[in-house]
């Protein structure tokens, strides 16, 4: 403790000092300016954590070590968690859409941003700020004890009123986020019997992944006539534009076999072309069908394999 | 090094804050942007409690800190409940004190 309050002590800061905070600072500014910058809440946070700890450094450097353990606990331990509690129940992926919707904002706000940094800088170069005086004689007993020996003496009325803002702080929020359940709860049969009433879906839903090509949860399964299902795909991923589009090819395979079957049992051909098959389809199989069949397998081949390359985000993403 | 570079750091970093307040729609990232004023503030209090030599400028920073922890915790509940009247997180969208 005594080579820190030393060091701490100087009225003259240290070339460590000066180097510290030349590396430091424009790496808190960095954090800063990301968390008005970026687009994501979540991103925003850890930018604001960083500067937040970086803040925790300084603090020490200037003989504040009891706040620098605090900012470090309380603002990055428990503030900034809470912060990322709250995102995510909100939902993270809800990003910021970057359209203005008061023309002009963010021209008028950098202005006043400027201004007002502007004016602050001014002022401080008005003011005589000197040299430190350093923390020597403050911190003599040590920093904590001299902290509590101020805050339990000249102090003691505004430490006590923050003691009952924080507990009406709690109280306030319990009682804002608790919410009282006036209906009774419905019971499994009455669940049911509404789930049934209102059509919507009974049976478990569709499984996605085309069967003997793919089984990945992020390509819909095929209906019946060769459309992609929209109900077999999770709806989190094709909110996020993760869906794997089912190839053409694999459509028009499909829609071939199909009038394949139904010409060998010789039923009427009632297989509806798929939506985007075009003309991919082949029309006639009595000749030669296994070589088109063959032909058609090795381009579906090649073409998933060129597909891959575009989509290794979203595999990624999947793992 | 003299303590002015801290002070400027800290107006630097408040001006951010205030900029990010102005522009920013989604409610948590606002109050973000409020945290990192009040820290700011706190970087400024800490500099001058060292160039006087004496710790009441830490016991302000500390204020401050209590502060906003109960700040947080009343405006996080509050997001949270317009949350779930209203499904979003804008401050555009709340546009009424009531739901």
């Amino acid at each position: 403790m005594s080579t820190l309050t030393a060091l701490a002590a100087e009225t003259t800061t240290s070339g460590g000092e000066a180097a510290q905070f030349w590396i430091l600072a424009p790496i808190a500014v960095a954090g800063g300016l990301g968390t008005v910058l970026m687009r994501r809440a979540v991103h925003s946070a850890l930018c604001l954590a960083g500067t937040m700890i970086i803040l925790a450094l300084f603090y020490l450097a200037n003989g504040a070590y009891f706040l620098g353990v605090v900012q470090i606990v309380v603002y990055t331990g428990a503030v900034m968690m809470l912060f990322l509690f709250v995102l995510m129940l909100v939902g993270v992926s809800a990003a910021d859409s970057l359209k203005e919707t008061l023309k002009g904002q963010r021209l008028l706000a950098a202005a006043c941003g400027l201004g007002l940094g502007i004016l602050l800088i001014a002022g401080i170069g008005q003011a005589s700020v000197g040299s430190f005086t350093g923390l020597a004689e403050a911190n003599a007993n040590g920093n904590v004890q001299g902290l509590a020996s101020l805050l339990f003496t000249r102090y003691v009325v505004a430490f006590e009123v923050t003691g009952v803002l924080l507990t009406i702080a709690a109280v306030g929020a319990t009682l804002l986020t608790h919410r009282e359940r006036i209906e009774r709860n419905k019971s499994q049969r009455e669940q049911a019997e509404e789930r049934v009433r209102s059509g919507e879906q009974l049976p478990p839903l569709p499984a996605p992944g085309v069967y003997a090509r793919h089984n990945a949860v992020d390509i819909p399964g095929l209906l019946p006539d060769g459309r992609p299902s929209d109900l077999s795909v999770n709806p989190t991923l094709r909110e996020r534009g993760q869906v794997r589009e089912v190839h053409e090819q694999a459509l028009a395979d499909l829609a071939a076999i199909e009038r394949r079957t139904a010409e060998y049992q010789g039923r009427a051909v009632t297989v509806t072309p798929p939506r985007r098959a075009g003309d991919a389809a082949p029309a006639d199989t009595t000749t030669g069908a296994g070589d088109e069949r063959a032909h058609d397998a090795e381009r579906a081949e090649r073409d998933n394999g060129r597909d891959n390359g575009p989509d290794a985000a979203g595999e990624e993403a999947r793992r | 090094m003299s303590p002015e570079n801290y002070l400027h750091l800290a107006a630097l970093l408040f001006t951010i804050g205030a900029c990010g307040v102005l522009v920013r729609r989604n409610a948590i990232v606002v109050f973000m942007c409020v945290e990192l004023m009040l820290n700011a503030g706190n970087l400024a209090l800490v500099a001058f409690s060292r160039m006087h030599g004496n710790l009441d400028g830490q016991i302000m920073a500390f204020f401050v800190m209590v502060v906003a922890a109960a700040e947080v915790v009343v405006g996080l509940a509050i997001i949270v409940m317009l949350y779930r009247s209203r499904h979003s997180a804008s401050v555009d969208d709340a546009s009424l004190m009531k739901l």
